[in-house]
């Protein structure tokens, strides 16, 4: 083993500081994602026009200009996605408050598993799109699950958020948002 | 006043420490006994303070005090008594508390138990204990202070998790939390040994049960959070490849290795460099398990709040523990004895492939679960990695090692004959071949998977049972605790195959609306739905199902599957009704109101589950029994193990 020194002090080296390096840059992100929404290129431009199936009526195909003419929060989500379990309270107060209409974008999911997660935490949505493969999901920018966006009676994006939409991030981020675009209360 | 005693407690455990970390190691460097001597004092009065220091918290919990921050956000005047107990380590700040107290136990035990060791290594092995005790308390007291005072006090508290009020999570921190932290010996000693410049098989044997004893509460703590999950989350799954489930299953998997390169080390002296990599590695990815669930770079159901000032400290702490041990590693290990060689067919083969693929397993669970954090750096997208690749990997990884578990004690070491233990098993072979048949053929569902689940089992189990018969029935020759622990490790896989792939191969499951009165049939079994009624609890209000199963006509039980809405935060919690059976479990769970009467109700029969968790049982209390073994506590300084040429007939232990 003496020959292969340093090979092996090489191969260790490598591991710990690309191990320490990708750490590192997971606790700049997690700083990032946390306190201020990640920027992103759709804001103030038009929301992605797209052709989805609908959850709850599969064959029908749900064209994005119905949803036109009022503002819309569009949640992504999946049953797999522990943190859209954490949000889940949160969304569905504010859906309860039917202040906007929350349209649900089922993300690289099973159809049955959504179905059963909807049964078993209750339905918030509105509407529940599915995207499966996710291909328009690169349209939106979609960069994780969840992650929530606010489209005006425009079909302006006007906010976005990364992560779980807790408590702190509804008061003082979504419903500023939502006044600031004249949702009445 | 009681918190700033605590505190001050805290701060004066922190002092010991440090008294525990140089005085020692530097008294080990210039040989100074009564430097040494400090090692043990100062763990023991570690212990004594930070003992303090929890109770004070308790009893803020306890008294309900709420001008402590961490005790109003994390409980409120309507919890019940016990969970005020629990809800100490029902956050981030009260559960590093918690890891420091254990930390502490093990330090204490270790001062206690290690009067045998020589003094230089004693002095070494604890002072490697304070340094990482110097890591974890600077942490608690410079970023996540438990005892910070909430000014004006808070009238009344939130609340605690509701997915933490539940007997099964009362257990599940601590368990996992002594494993973790137990990881801490082994790498103190590999610390050691490798300041000192030679693995002493002696100080091998010494460190062997500790190492068990550790894996052994890891596997216990992981064990309570599958069940806490199966019936809590209401999804009837067991494991979900879950980043903590993860980050608690790497150091499971390196400590299996772990146990069993020690113990080739110990008798043959072969794998002496691998082993000491091995105990850095198990402890550098129990630390790494700490770093991901509280630093927010992975989120998950069980992260704690994510504060990146915290992320950093952990982060630095574990790049200087890992960085430092590694680095020591890369210096001293090529200079160590290489051990006795071996032949292709031997017990060490068998052995070295185990490790190779217990490692190879840990690697790929780390890959999968930073996956996603290095897609993102490198701007690869946003990626998911799920059950499909750690269920389809860990498989392929691990088929083999099953094949191999029942050759490993029947093979002699340094040199075999392939074909003599393969003899003793090829009845064994055929047996569970005949049987996987049969099950392929009768099985109502998933034949494969079913076929698949018998053989291993039986294979495993049957293999494992004719060594133990080889050795009870050869007079003269004493059946060791060890063996006794390696036996009931092996059957305990036997156990948990059965397990995990007949609930895959045979679970059944229905979703169906309901009325009161309605009943639902899945296969023998029969659910009549009795109606929702709505209950208080201490802090919540819930509709409770009532369900009757029965089988073949007979009444089973009466199921009571819940919908918890938590007083406090609106959370929703459903807590499944499940009637537990040796061969099956009837699971019920309820859903949404569908209106007039009706309810979504979501049935399950879930044959063997059971056997998941009672075969980790059977793995944790082999890792206990072997702990027992009385070779390890022998004073005489003899070699590791008498070497006849013929191996066998001579071998100490069972190879745990």
């Amino acid at each position: 083993m003496a020959g292969n020194r340093p090979v092996l002090a090489a191969v260790i080296a490598a591991v710990f500081l690309g191990l320490v390096g990708l750490l590192l840059y997971g606790v700049l992100v997690s700083d990032r994602a946390d306190r201020t929404a990640l920027p992103s290129p759709l804001i103030g431009k038009p929301a992605p026009e797209f052709s989805l199936p609908v959850l709850h009526e599969p064959g029908r195909l749900f064209e994005s200009r119905e949803l036109a003419g009022q503002p819309y929060l569009l949640n992504v989500w999946g049953s797999w996605c522990p943190g859209c379990r954490v949000e889940h309270p949160v969304i569905t107060r504010l859906a309860e408050t039917k202040r906007i209409r929350v349209v649900g974008y089922n993300w690289k999911d099973e159809h049955a598993d959504a179905m059963r997660w909807l049964e078993q935490f209750g339905n918030p949505y509105w509407l529940v799109l599915v995207d499966y493969d996710g291909r328009k999901a690169i349209d939106w920018g979609i960069y994780g699950a969840p992650e929530t966006f606010l489209v005006d009676a425009q079909g302006i994006v006007r906010w976005k958020h990364v992560g779980p939409i807790d408590g702190t991030v509804l008061e003082r981020d979504l419903l500023p948002a939502l006044d600031a675009i004249g949702v009445p209360r | 006043m009681l918190p700033e005693l605590g505190q001050a407690a805290l701060l004066l455990a922190l002092l010991a420490a440090l008294l525990q970390a140089l005085f020692p190691l530097a008294g080990a460097a210039g040989n100074r006994a009564a430097w040494m001597a400090v090692a043990r004092p100062a763990a023991f009065a570690q212990l004594a303070l930070l003992a303090c220091a929890y109770a004070a918290l308790t009893a803020a919990f306890v008294q309900q005090d709420f001008s402590v921050k961490y005790v109003a956000d994390n409980s409120n005047s309507l919890l019940p008594m016990v969970y005020r107990y629990t809800a100490v380590w029902g956050a981030h700040e009260g559960s590093m508390l918690l890891w420091a107290l254990m930390l502490g136990i093990w330090n204490a035990a270790v001062a206690s138990w290690s009067r045998r060791l020589p003094d230089p290594v004693m002095a070494r092995v604890l002072g490697v204990i304070g340094l990482v005790a110097i890591g974890f308390l600077s942490f608690l007291v410079f970023t996540s202070n438990p005892f910070e005072r909430l000014l004006p006090a808070a009238a009344e508290g939130h609340d605690l998790n509701p997915l933490l009020q539940d007997p099964g999570m009362i257990i599940h921190p601590p368990m996992l939390y002594v494993g973790y932290i137990g990881f801490v010996v082994p790498f103190a000693f590999a610390i050691a040994a490798l300041l000192e410049g030679q693995v002493d098989a002696r100080w091998l044997r010494w460190t062997r049960p500790w190492t068990n004893v550790a894996w052994g509460f890891l596997t216990l703590g992981i064990m309570l959070g599958s069940w806490w999950a199966y019936y809590e989350l209401g999804w009837g799954g067991w494991w979900f490849w879950d980043p903590v489930e993860n980050a608690s299953f790497m150091p499971w998997l390196v400590g299996a290795a772990l146990i069993h390169s020690q113990a080739v080390t110990e008798k043959r002296g072969s794998f002496g460099g691998w082993t000491l990599l091995l105990a850095i590695a198990a402890f550098s990815l129990s630390l790494l398990g700490a770093f991901l669930v509280r630093s927010g770079v992975l989120t998950s159901v069980h992260s704690f709040a994510a504060d990146p000032g915290r992320g950093l400290f952990i982060l630095t702490f574990l790049a200087l523990v890992i960085g430092g041990a590694l680095a020591l590693y890369v210096l001293r290990a090529p200079g160590l004895p290489q051990g006795r060689p071996f032949a292709a067919a031997s017990r060490e083969t068998l052995l070295l492939v185990n490790n190779l693929l217990l490692a190879a397993a840990c690697a790929m669970v780390l890959l999968g679960t930073l996956y996603p954090l290095l897609a993102d750096a490198l701007d690869l997208g946003k990626v998911s990695v799920g059950p499909p690749y750690f269920g389809t990997l860990f498989i392929l990884l691990m088929a083999p090692l099953v094949l191999l578990v029942p050759l490993g004690p029947l093979t002699r070491w340094q040199q075999e004959q392939p074909s003599r233990p393969l003899a003793l098993l090829m009845p064994w072979l055929g047996l569970a071949l005949v049987l996987a048949v049969v099950a392929y053929f009768m099985a109502p569902q998933g034949p494969l998977k079913t076929a698949a689940g018998v053989f291993a089992s039986v294979w495993v189990g049957l293999g494992t049972l004719r060594f133990a018969w080889t050795r009870l029935r050869a007079s003269g020759r004493a059946f060791t605790p060890e063996m006794l622990g390696m036996v009931l490790g092996h059957a305990g896989i036997a156990v948990f195959l059965v397990g995990a792939l007949l609930v895959e191969a045979q679970n059944v499951q229905q979703e169906v609306a309901m009325k009161a009165g309605d009943t639902a049939r899945i296969g023998r079994y029969a659910f009549r739905f009795d109606g929702v009624e709505r209950v208080q609890g201490p802090n919540y209000i819930a509709d409770r199902g009532l369900v009757q199963v029965s089988r073949d006509g007979r009444v089973l039980a009466m199921l009571h599957p819940e919908k918890r809405a938590y007083a406090s935060g609106g959370q929703i919690m459903t807590d499944a009704g499940i009637h537990a059976g040796l061969f099956a479990d009837s699971f019920a769970a309820l859903g949404e109101p569908l209106g007039d009467g009706a309810w979504a109700v979501r049935l399950q029969i879930k044959p063997f589950v059971r056997w998941v968790w009672a075969g980790a049982l059977l793995m944790a209390l082999g890792g206990f029994v072997t702990a027992l073994d009385r070779r390890f506590r022998r004073v005489s300084a003899d070699p590791p193990a008498p070497r006849g040429r013929d191996g066998a007939p001579s071998m100490p232990g069972g190879g745990t």
